[in-house]
């Protein structure tokens, strides 16, 4: 944004024949336009410059009642129980049988089954991380979340860990049942390396959640299309219910962007200790995940603020009746 | 001392490809001192939503200044953000599977208030606005008045230095309206410097409320002055209601052209006929033109049902400004 939106905004009024002039936000500050302002009487105490420190508590508040949302609704509301437990155990159990008929190794059941768990997160993230925000302004909540002091990171975040939690608790539920069902038996290899490749996987797929949380923002339906049309491809491509390896290195790289691929590779790898099955070294397959979380994560950053100004400036953060 | 709310040469221009580029304000000038009770009248449209918009940081202006609580909308959102609060009517009242205690502390935290602190106010609050009963019930359980009662507690919660009220009692039945505007009088005594600026469709509710007024239509704001002093200008004219039987037939507006061609009238306006009648609002220069007006109805072969001569009122002053009634305009 040149300089010269800086200055319309900073006094100058051309009025409507000086034609259609969105002022940048960040880029008028950017040149100079702050000015120190003097409060009105009654203004809050909280108008005043935060420091870090309570800069820090006020986005963990946030974050902590946003995903308190989540955590709530996993105990109060339990028709969840049949459909996302039930059902992913159903749908490993097809492929179980497929391996069990085709004489494939045990630990297949397993890979089956870990798969099947890990769709609790894949879900959470297309359905409730990414087209979280769009859901929001559909529903007119949104408008309030961005008149609050709080950051949208950290409202993101806090939808991250309330989805993990929500998520944690379904995939469990299924590994536990499906473990029962089908008799699996589990030689973990390492347990630090196993929580380090699942937290990994969490922190690159929640980083890619956030992300997609503005793309589906400023994209709106379209977007939400695509939410549905990602959701199939990704278990093939991911390898949900097949070692990864199985699609070839450079197909099993390309699908390595969704992280998911790596860090069910990893954690089959490490929990049922069969590195020959594995698509890449289980260290080579952290570092990526590890690579992938600081990327997703400086993505979502710049599309956070790039969407909230593109928002401002076309007026979407509501709908037109709203 | 710094204004409440200072707006400078405000333009909002919305484009879209294929269409012409839509004014929804054009060079808005507005000041509200800090303490007042302000309101924004005007039809659906008229740019009132679009400038709240702009003073709650929610869109940027195209052109123009404006200030909130001392701080620059645009380049100071963050300070903005936390001297102000909106309550809009109709909105969504937040997640169904929450109860009013949980949601009220939700977005609580989203202003960084500590939980003890939240939680003394907002007992405190939905006692005083009726609430206090249903503090545990699920939002999805409540009826639209006690969601209603439930947003107004939350954009209460960060004791607004600005507080917006877009259209805040809106599809309320008459006994909430009243318990929430009670409160709102009530709210903005407490503390000296509370600013409110409110939109409203219903003129008596402006009335009571409002310190001073803004009409505004097709994005400009037309007039600004205290309720009283508005209806003061029309102190020189005569308001007169005609009810009419049968109701103007087919050229309505030709008819009524006719009428406001009459001398000294200077507008007449036709309410939608109901159960045969029709109610007709005239401004009249003096009381010597209603024996015009009557001769006049009689040779269009209608009979008087009823004649009455009013005290101005905010209506009277919206329809001459703006050419409609409130409820008729933006239609």
């Amino acid at each position: 944004m040149p300089a010269s939106d800086s200055e319309t905004l900073r006094g100058a009024a051309p009025g409507p024949a000086a034609g259609p002039r969105t002022v940048s936000e960040t880029d008028a500050v950017a040149a100079g336009g702050a000015r120190p302002s003097a409060a009105a009487p009654g203004t809050p105490a909280g108008a005043r410059d935060l420091g870090p420190w309570e800069r820090l508590i006020l986005n963990l508040r946030a974050a902590r009642a946003r995903a308190y949302v989540r955590v709530v609704a996993t105990g109060r509301e339990l028709s969840w129980l049949p459909f996302e437990v039930g059902l992913p155990i159903l749908a490993a159990a097809a492929y179980v049988f497929i391996y069990e008929a085709l004489g494939a190794p045990a630990e297949y059941t397993g890979f089956v089954l870990l798969g099947g768990a890990m769709t609790a997160y894949w879900m959470n993230v297309l359905w409730n991380m990414a087209s979280q925000f769009y859901w929001e302004k559909q529903s007119g909540l949104l408008e309030t979340y961005f008149l609050a002091p709080a950051s949208r990171v950290s409202l993101l975040f806090g939808m991250a860990m309330g989805g993990i939690f929500m998520s944690s608790i379904r995939a469990a539920a299924t590994l536990a049942a499906g473990s029962l069902i089908f008799g699996i038996t589990y030689h973990v290899v390492s347990w630090p390396a196993t929580m380090a490749a699942f937290v990994l996987t969490l922190s690159a797929l929640y980083c890619l959640g956030m992300l997609f949380a503005s793309v589906f923002l400023m994209y709106g339906r379209e977007a939400w299309h695509m939410a549905s049309a990602l959701q199939e491809p990704v278990y093939l491509a991911s390898g949900f219910y097949f070692p990864v390896r199985a699609l070839g290195f450079w197909a099993a790289m390309g699908a390595s962007v969704i992280p998911l691929t790596l860090g069910l590779d990893a954690m089959r790898q490490l929990v049922f200790g069969m590195a020959d099955m594995g698509f890449l070294p289980v260290a080579w397959e952290l570092a990526g995940l590890a690579g992938l979380t600081v990327v997703y994560f400086g993505l979502a950053l710049r599309a956070l603020s790039k969407m909230e100004h593109l928002a401002k400036k076309a007026g979407r953060l509501t709908l037109k009746w709203q | 001392m710094s204004l409440a709310i200072d707006v400078q040469n405000v333009s909002r221009v919305f484009e879209s490809k294929g269409k012409e580029p839509f004014y929804a304000l054009r060079d808005a000038n507005l000041q509200v001192e800090p303490g007042e009770l302000f309101g924004l009248l005007g039809p659906n449209g008229a740019g009132k939503s679009t400038l709240i918009k702009i003073l709650s940081t929610l869109l940027l202006p195209t052109s123009g200044t404006a200030r909130v609580a001392g701080f620059d909308v645009v380049h100071e959102a963050d300070r903005v953000r936390r001297s102000i609060n909106m309550v809009s009517g109709g909105e969504h009242s937040g997640y169904g599977i929450l109860t009013v205690r949980e949601s009220l502390w939700l977005f609580a935290q989203f202003h960084g208030i500590p939980s003890r602190e939240a939680l003394r106010r907002i007992d405190e609050t939905l006692e005083i606005v009726g609430l206090a009963e249903h503090a545990h019930a699920r939002i999805n359980k409540l009826s639209t008045g006690m969601r209603q009662k439930m947003n107004f507690v939350r954009g209460l919660l960060n004791d607004p230095a600005v507080l917006f009220l877009d259209e805040p009692t809106l599809g309320l039945d008459v006994e909430t309206a009243r318990i929430l505007r009670d409160y709102l009088k009530q709210w903005i005594k407490e503390k000296p410097g509370r600013t409110v600026l409110l939109t409203t469709h219903y003129m008596a509710e402006a009335d009571e409320l409002c310190d001073r007024l803004a009409i505004i239509d097709g994005g400009r704001i037309l007039t600004v002055d205290t309720p009283a002093g508005l209806k003061r200008t029309m102190q020189d004219e005569v308001v007169l209601k005609t009810e009419i039987s049968p109701v103007l037939a087919g050229a309505d507006e030709d008819v009524l052209g006719r009428f406001r061609q009459l001398p000294g009238v200077l507008g007449v306006i036709a309410d939608r006929p109901q159960n045969g009648t029709q109610l007709l609002t005239w401004r009249l220069i003096d009381d010597g033109v209603i024996g015009t007006v009557v001769n006049e109805l009689q040779a269009a072969d209608v009979r008087i049902i009823r004649l009455e001569k009013n005290e101005p009122t905010l209506e009277d002053v919206f329809m001459r400004m703006v050419g409609r009634r409130l409820t008729d305009a933006g239609k």
